[in-house]
Formats: C-alpha cells, structure tokens, sequence
C-alpha cells in the first residue's frame, strides 16, 4: 500500500529528468522505471567498460557494478537493483548494496509498505531466501514459488527436503518437495508443491499439492484436505474468517471448493485467480463460462459479457462491491468493469486500478506503440512514448500520471497531476 | 540424467525400460481394469466410438507410415495394426487386458508412434490415429506405466515447469552467460530480461539452456541485428516443451502451459516466438491451449520459421552471401502438418541458400524423423528401436543427397535429434543445422 | 411361398427402411449429443468450408494423394460406392416395386446395363475379399466381422444377379435377394457399414482441424 498522503498532489506537470539525454552521457540505457510517486526515474546504464550502474533523475549511483538487473521500486519508493561485483551478486537499495553476498540473487519481492524486501538466492549449489540482508538459517537444494506474507514479514518457498537421486522417478513420486516458511519445512513431504498463501494475520500458509500424479488437493500447515481432485489451482485465505478456496477440477469441470467442501454451486470449463474483496464478503474469479469464452464470476454468478481470447488482471474496487479487468477479443484488448466493456480497443492494456472511492477506473493503454491513459473509458488528451502505472489521489479526485514525452529537444519524463474532470468531463 | 546400468534388452529382443517394468509390477488386474474403464468412461466419447466404428479395416493408412515402411511393410506397425493391438483389445476386453499387453500396448503407444498424424492424410474417414494412440498413452500414464527416461522429464516440468530440472537462477544465468559471450561479438547486444511491454517473449525449449546455448545466443544475434523488440522472462513459464503431453498427464500438460501464457501475459508483450522446435509448437499451439479452454492460443505464437520468414521478406535481416552449400530441408510435423509452415520455411531456405534441394515426398507429406511425439524422450532404451523405425528417412535422405543435398535443415529440435542419430547410424554423412545457424553464419552483422 | 415373398417384400421392406433410417437418425444424434457432452472440440473447431473442401478432395477419384498412389484400388473403391448406391435406386424391377405400392416412379437402367453393373459391384466384392486374403496389412486387420460385412454387402447382389438370370432356384434366391437387401439395409447403422453415414463428419472434422486450425491440406 502506498502512503498516498505524502505524496505531492498538487495539480501539474512537472519535468523530473531529461531522459532523452541519458544516451549522451552513457553508451548503454536501458528501459528506466519509475517510482510509485512518480518523482524518481531510473535506468540501468553502462558506466565504464564492464562497468553498469542506476541512473536516477539524471545522476547516476555513486556505486558501479559488473552487472545490474532487475530494477524495481518498492512501494516506499526505493530503488532496488540485482547487482554483481567481481563475480558475487547482492542486493543494492538506493545505491548501497546488501553486506551479503551470494553466487546468485533473483526474485525480488516487498511487503506492502516496502519495509521488507526478500529475494531468493543461492550459494555454494545451496538456496534460501534473504530479507533485508538476513539470510534464513537453513538452506536447500532448490527453491521455487517464493511467496510472501500480506504484511511482508514473512516468506515461505517450495523447497526438496529429500536428495532427489537423478533419474529415479520412482523415489520422486513417494513425494521429495515441502513448503519452507521462514527456512523451516513443514514436516511432511509431496510429490509436487506449486503455488502458495499465506493467511491474512500470516500465521497460516496453503500450498496447492499432488500427493501421487494424479491426486492433487490443498495442504494447510503441512495438513491435506481429506478430497482429492484431479488438479487444483492457488489456494486463498479469506480475510475475514481464515477458510482457505481453491478452483478444483472436478469431472472435467472446474468450480471452487472451501476447505475440501462445496462452496460454489456451479461449474465452468475453467476457474482460477480467484479473488476475496477486502473485506472478504466477496469473491470474483477469472473463468471460461464454456469452453472459449472468457469472463469474470462473481460468487460464483459470471457476467454475461464474455471474451474470446482471454480475461486477466481482475481487480476488486476498495469497496468490494465492482470488479475490473482486462478483456481480449479477436486480438484487441480492452477493460470490462462490472460486466460492461469499455467500447475503445487497444494493442494492449495494464491492469485497471480503482480510484479510493470505487466510483472511477483507470488503465493505462498502448495503441500504435504511443501510451495513453483512460479513466472510465475516456482517454487523456496527451499521449507518451512510455508510461508508468496511474495513481489517484487519495480523494479520488486526481490522478497520477508518469509518462515520457518526446520533443525537438528529446525525451522527457513528467510527472503529471491532473484533475480527473480532466480526462472525463 | 546419468543413464541407468541396466541391461536394456536380452537376446528375446524384449527392451527392458524400469518405468514400464517396475509400473507394471505395481497393477494388479482389478487395477488394471478399474483404471482403464475410469479413463474410457470419464475421458473418452464421441470420437473414439466412432473412429472404431468407422474403421473398415481396408489397411489404407499404412503406408502412411514410417515405422511401417521402414519395417518391410510388417502389417504390426501399421497404423490401425497399432491401434489394433491397443485400443481395440482394450475396447475388445472391456479393460481386461493381462501385464503382458499393457507391457506391449505401452511400448507400440510410446515407441513405435510419434503421433505425426500423417496417416489422417491416409485414412479416407479422416480417422486421428494419433487421438487413438493418445488414449493409450494416457492410459498408461494413469496406470504408472511410462518409460522411465520420459517420465523423468515429465517429473522435471511437474518439479521446476522446464523439461531439463533447470533452476530458477541456472535459466537467468544461462541468459547472462550467452549476453555476455555475445557481447565479445557485438558488444551493444542485449538479451533483455523481464522487460514489461516488449513487443516479443521469446521462448525456448529447456534443452537449450542445458545443452546447447549456442542456440540462444544466434537468436539474440538474430534479434539484436534485426531491431527486435523482445525479451526473456526471469521466471518458471520460460520453457516452452511439453513432454507431459505425450507422457499422458494432461493435468501436467495444463499447468506448464499455463505458466507460459500468464508469463506472457505478465510481460505485456504481443506475441511469443518461440525457438526451432516442433512439438512445443503443437502443445502451445492447439494442444496445451485447450486443455485450459482457451480455444486459440491467447497470446499468438509464432514459429521460429515463420518469425525467421517475416524478418527476411521485410529486410530486417540481410545475408551478406548465400550458404553454398547445397540444403535439403525436413518439413517437421509439428508446423507442417501442425501449421502449414512449409511453404514458409521453404522461402526461407531459398532466401539463405544458393542451393534446395526438396526431398521426396516434403511439405505435409514428409515422414516425422521417428523422434518427436515423445519418442526421443524415452530414452537410450529405445534409442534403436527409433532409429530402425525410420530407414525409411535415411533412405529419402539418401535420394537427397544422392541428388547432391549437402546438408540437411532441420528446424526442429527432435527433428535433429532423430536425425543426427539416423545420420551416424546409415552412415548419411550429412551436415545438420538449424535455421538460425545458418541465418547467424551468413546475415549482416555490425562491424 | 406366396406368403413369405409378400411378408419378405411388404412387411419386412417396411421394418428394414425404419430400422435403417431410424437407425442412422438414432446413430448420429446420439454421436451428436456424446460429442456435445464429451467432446467439445468437434463443435468448437468444425468448419463448414474447410470440412468441406476436405470431403470434396476424398470424394473426387484421384483427388486426393492417396488416391493417386493405389490407382486400381481408387478405381475399384469408386466405382463400387457409386454403383452399390445407383443400382438398387435405378433397377428397372425396384422402381416397378415403388411404382405399384406408391405410384411414384423414376428413370430407370436398362436391364443390360444393371446387369453389368451389378456384376461389377460383385467383382469388386470379390476384388475386396481377395484384398482382405492376400494383403499382409489388410489381413493383419481382419477379424470374421470384415467377412459377414461383405457377404452381407456382396449377398443383395449376388442374389439378384442369380434371380435375374433365372439360374436354378431363383424362386427362392428372389426371396433370399429380398432379405439380403433388407438385413443389409438394416445392419448399417449397426455395423462399421455405418462409415457410410459417418464419413462426412469424421473427414469433415479432420480437414476442419487441418484447415482451419492449422492451415494445412489433408489429402
């Protein structure tokens, strides 16, 4: 969550850095990144032979590194980068680089307020997980699916917990993986682990499990549900009552079950990235109606609009009561909020974000490579060569806008507060 | 995988594979049975009853195939004879079929069908013989009675959503590597990671990272010469092969292909264009895709071939002089009879070669190399049983060359597999390349 | 006698139409329905134009590269799918039969020519027999129910051959072509005979599948 109430939202547009002339001070730019406030740009660049380091507003870090990647800002707005000196990696968050190093660091994943910043990393063939700089005790053979608590405090992955001996399939099917929480595995073992959650307090983390190759089923804590499906997809912890759901596949059919027990009455072709509202009353889901046709159910009733191609990115508006998500039909995409499609098409769209109080959408669009904003459904006037995520003001009454502009004199970056009457009269 | 020390057949001819043998000793006959009415009953309908009631036994389709052929047309490894010794025993016995079938019905379902769906060409009813052998193999999939080298491989997509067991960090610093190796070449050139919004995904099978990563440094070549706007995720969801769909289990097939879309989809970028390989086409293409119920492809693929095609008729890539050498070219199943790339691939070869020289028969027509549809996968104890299984290409490669065809294009990774093993086995003494080798040896370049 | 050719050529003509129509009709609403239920792809992925185009290159002699490839076969399939399909429509004696029960009536072949051309369906019959015996691969396939299938096919034509000719027995062999006719009417829907109704859907869906999806030719 950002801290919406620092922010400068004054209405205007202000020049942050002269991108366009990034390229004449370094050989090397790459594409920049900016902030969620919108008042920092940075890129990777190339310093010196071998040598990469951040621009950020025109300057680039005082540390230099063999490589950079990974770029990313955290919701607090700090600048985090993969980076590696003479053949070790670490983390460098603003410039200052992690004080352990490790042979390789990926994956890097903030709390909701930034504080926390965890990635996974391994060393000497060993992997864990590292949050901000503390390293978990123990160490495995591999890690996947690193996932981390709603308030960022802790971090759970998919770890082997047996020496997988190669080629022996069947040692692999009496089930080698487990869920690691904060470095310690649960104490039980599967054949498969993917995708994991944790409980809103973040005392509880679900795991969607196979326990032979064709018996899949959620484990809570390490415990099964006593069904087994023929596959399942994320599990999810209510916010308000600590129920774990998850898309199960039954019969062919898909429909979402609650802690191993009927939960929606109905089936569709496919159900998955099932979603609460924040207070947990409702929840929506991407599913194919019937085979092909793509929508969004909510409790389990799909909107009668449907796609072709695909539905992604739903969002649920802070107030739980509308749904928003991207659509795309013969090849274009667009937003559907609420079951109603926006009528322009777009080469591409991002996910849509709510305003604070529920009432407007924005998305930011891309049409013949030029970027745009749309709030509910009108464009902004201007248009940018690329464009960061919108932000409306904590009144709902303005909107963020971080876009890259080019002139005679080159490539601008902006940051833009314009009031949403703006955009939709 | 290290290989097993194992003896691999004995003077009966009987091939030993752990998979099968050791699944088979787990069945019991009321499993067998149980498990194999499950599969009918649940997964099976319209198109299997009335592909075994339409069938009028007329032979038709056999010299559709390879095996077939390559084995003086032994009627056994014609394609109903195939489906004869499997499917309709099975249909025959209502599931009561003894270990010694199911040992029998795996090895012809896994071993002596790559699924190439030529005889549909073949067969005046349009019968999907690779559907039907399909349901054999999904029936032994359920029943644990795979070969052990394939289902190694489908453990690696389950374990880590790539073919080759490649970790997470092993797949970034793959990429890192070839940038870097690249970069002593042209030293602008970049293999963009995870950059959101690209126009490209470019996805490659997990092989390549592993074993030849050549591959994907030409491609960067390839793509940095031409100015395309492109990148490679950090994440699972990289790995485009699909070896769960020819093992059977469908519900892995899902999930792998899942990952690759949604990684697409997170990345923003327009379309995945993934590396030379077939069967990995097919499972993004109109296999995997619909497992999900996404009826196309909901982010486009385009094929190596094509992508290749489409970089060469709008100039993107120019050859500074044509390979000499004289090429003929392997039509791979997957995106000929998978996608009607032929014609495609065929501009392609003329635009880089001085040289075609087309083998007989080509296009939707070609014989499958006796590698892909999964068979290269089950591994060294099968390897010549494949390699019998397709003098029939060693042959039509032979009137290649006899023709005077030098080397042999192959834009598919188990076409190259099959081939190579072919090429040393008949003693074809042939040269074998990919596309993009050849586009990298012979495209402009920056000084 | 009497009485059995009325029951054979009155009632049981009667139970052989329905049983044939009614069956064909129960046949392929009840694939129809299975492939709603099970298998959704037929549905999704049928084209109209590519499984046409597709059934038009199989049902034109030599259209298609197999056809090519087994030229006699070719010749001996079509000519023996048209004239099993023409003779009994246009035999002088069966448009008689329709005329007198319905009064209604059509051109019709002179009794030379559907004497030639029911020996020709009966060459054929024997041409596929010899196939089924002799050819390794067909043989391997062949179970008794590829036999009784094309004695039951073979037997409407054999019979009527013998009656027309007024061979020895043709009193009886007449009654016997009636029934040989009817139980090989009725037995299509029951029988792989029904790859006759079947076709066009089977080949209709693979040149829909290789056309439409992936944009190439099936033949």
């Amino acid at each position: 969550m950002y801290n919406l109430s620092t922010w400068d939202w004054e209405t205007g547009k202000k020049l942050i850095a002269d991108t366009g002339k990034w390229k004449d001070s370094f050989d090397w730019v790459e594409e920049p990144y900016v902030s969620p406030d919108g008042e920092r740009i940075a890129a990777v660049v190339k310093t010196g032979e071998m040598e990469y380091s951040v621009c950020e507003n025109n300057t680039p870090w005082e540390s230099t590194f063999d490589k950079v990647w990974y770029l990313k800002f955290g919701p607090d707005n700090r600048l985090t980068a993969l980076v590696s000196d003479t053949g070790v990696w670490t983390v460098a968050v603003d410039g200052a680089a992690w004080g352990n190093t490790f042979d390789f660091v990926w994956n890097t994943k903030f709390g909701p307020d930034g504080k926390n910043i965890t990635v996974a990393v391994q060393k000497d063939m060993e992997y864990f997980a590292v949050t901000n700089d503390i390293p978990w005790e123990t160490r495995f053979s591999a890690l996947s699916n690193l996932t981390i608590s709603h308030d960022g405090s802790r971090v759970a992955g998919v770890v082997p917990t047996i020496a997988i001996k190669q080629g022996d399939i069947f040692q692999f099917q009496e089930g080698c993986y487990s869920v690691a929480v904060d470095g310690k595995p649960w104490d039980v073992n599967f054949v498969n682990v993917w995708d994991l959650a944790f409980s809103h307090d973040g005392e509880h983390v679900a795991a969607e499990v196979r326990t032979s190759l064709y018996d899949y089923t959620i484990a809570v804590d390490g415990v099964l549900w006593d069904k087994i499906y023929t596959s399942v997809w994320m599990p999810q912890f209510s916010p308000s009552n600590g129920s774990v759901t998850a898309p199960v596949r039954i019969a062919g059919k898909w429909t979402l079950v609650q802690d191993g027990k009927s939960f929606w009455d109905r089936s569709f072709a496919q159900l998955w990235h099932h979603m609460y509202s924040p207070d947990g009353k409702k929840i929506a889901a991407v599913v194919a109606s019937k085979y092909g046709r793509w929508t969004i159910a909510v409790n389990g009733i799909p909107w009668s609009l449907t796609f072709g191609d695909l539905v992604t990115d739903a969002v649920f508006s802070p107030d739980g009561n509308r749904v928003a998500c991207i659509g795309k039909e013969g090849g274009k995409w667009t937003i559907a909020v609420d079951g109603k499609v926006w009528g322009a098409k777009y080469d591409m769209v991002w996910q849509p974000v709510f305003s604070p109080d529920s009432e407007k959408v924005a998305a930011k669009v891309e049409r013949n490579g030029q970027y745009t904003i749309i709030v509910n459904g009108k464009p902004f006037k201007e248009s940018y060569k690329a464009l960061g995520e919108p932000v409306f003001s904590p009144d709902s009454a303005k909107i963020l806008i971080k876009g890259i502009q080019e002139d005679s004199a080159g490539e601008k970056y902006f940051r833009q507060v314009v009031p949403v009457t703006e955009i939709i009269g | 995988m290290a290989e097993p020390a194992m003896k691999q057949s004995d003077e009966t001819g009987e091939i030993f594979d752990k998979g099968i043998d050791k699944g088979l000793a787990r069945l019991t006959p009321e499993k067998i049975e149980q498990v194999i009415n499950k599969v009918l009953s649940a997964e099976t309908g319209a198109r299997l009853k009335t592909y075994v009631n339409t069938c009028v036994h007329c032979g038709l389709c056999s010299e559709a195939c390879h095996y077939y052929l390559s084995h003086d047309n032994d009627p056994k490894f014609s394609p109903a004879g195939k489906v004869k010794q499997t499917i309709w025993e099975i249909l025959k016995k209502k599931g009561k079929v003894d270990h010694k079938f199911l040992k029998k019905a795996a090895e012809i379902a896994y071993t002596e069908c790559n699924l190439c769906r030529r005889c549909a060409m073949y067969c005046p009813f349009g019968i999907d013989i690779a559907y039907l052998i399909s349901v054999m193999r999904r029936i032994c999939h359920m029943l644990g009675v795979t070969p052990l080298y394939m289902q190694d491989t489908a453990h690696s997509h389950s374990a880590t959503l790539n073919q080759m067991w490649v970790k997470e960090d092993e797949w970034i610093d793959s990429l890192f590597w070839q940038e870097e190796e690249a970069q002593d070449e042209m030293p602008d050139l970049r293999i963009p990671i995870e950059k959101e919004g690209a126009e490209i995904f470019y996805s490659v099978i997990a092989p390549e990272p592993k074993f030849r990563a050549q591959l994907i440094y030409q491609a960067a070549v390839i793509f940095n010469v031409a100015g395309v706007d492109f990148t490679m995720p950090a994440t699972p969801g990289w790995d485009n092969s699909d070896q769960c769909m020819f093992s059977g289990d469908y519900e892995m097939m899902g999930r792998l292909k899942k990952a690759h879309f949604e990684t697409a989809m997170r990345l923003k970028v327009k379309r995945i264009v993934m590396g030379e390989c077939g069967h990995a086409f097919r499972s993004v293409y109109d296999v995997g895709n619909r497992w999900l119920a996404w009826k196309m492809p909901p982010i486009p693929v385009t094929h190596a071939v094509e992508f290749y095609y489409e970089l060469l008729k709008q100039g993107k890539i120019k050859i500074t002089k044509k390979y000499d050498k004289p090429v003929t070219l392997q039509d791979p199943c997957n995106i000929s009879r998978g996608r009607g790339l032929h014609e495609k691939a065929r501009y392609v070869v003329n635009a880089l070669c001085e040289e075609f020289i087309d083998m007989q028969p080509n296009r939707e027509h070609n014989y499958c190399c006796c590698a892909g549809g999964g068979v290269i996968n089950t591994g060294p104890p099968y390897k010549m049983k494949r390699i019998d299984g397709n003098r029939v290409k060693a042959e039509q490669l032979f009137a290649a060359k006899a023709r005077g065809a030098k080397v042999v294009i192959a834009p598919c990774h188990n076409c190259h597999g099959g081939i190579e093993d072919i090429n040393h086995h008949y003693g074809l003494d042939m040269e074998l390349h990919f596309l993009g080798d050849i586009i990298y040896k012979i495209m402009e370049k920056p000084a | 006698m009497h009485d059995v050719y009325n029951f054979v050529s009155g009632p049981l003509v009667w139970v052989s139409f329905i049983i044939f129509f009614g069956g064909c009709l129960y046949r392929l609403i009840s694939m129809a329905v299975l492939a709603k239920k099970k298998d959704v792809f037929v549905y999704e992925y049928m084209s109209f134009k590519y499984g046409l185009r597709s059934i038009f290159h199989w049902i034109i002699p030599f259209g298609t590269v197999k056809w090519r490839k087994n030229p006699i076969l070719t010749i001996v399939t079509f000519t023996f799918h048209i004239c099993l399909i023409l003779v009994p429509i246009f035999l002088c004696a069966h448009v008689i039969l329709w005329k007198e029960s319905w009064d209604i009536g059509w051109w019709y072949f002179s009794d030379t020519t559907a004497d030639i051309l029911t020996g020709i369906v009966i060459a054929c019959c024997v041409f596929f027999l010899i196939r089924r015996i002799v050819l390794p691969e067909v043989k391997y396939l062949t179970s008794v129910s590829d036999y009784v299938i094309l004695a039951m096919v073979a037997a409407p034509f054999i019979t009527g051959f013998w009656t027309y000719h007024q061979w020895p027995g043709c009193k009886i062999t007449g009654i016997v072509h009636i029934i040989a006719g009817e139980i090989m009417l009725a037995a299509i829907p029951f029988t792989r005979l029904i790859h006759m109704v079947y076709f066009p859907f089977t080949r209709g869906y693979m040149g829909s599948e290789f056309g439409a999806v992936r944009n190439a030719k099936d033949w």
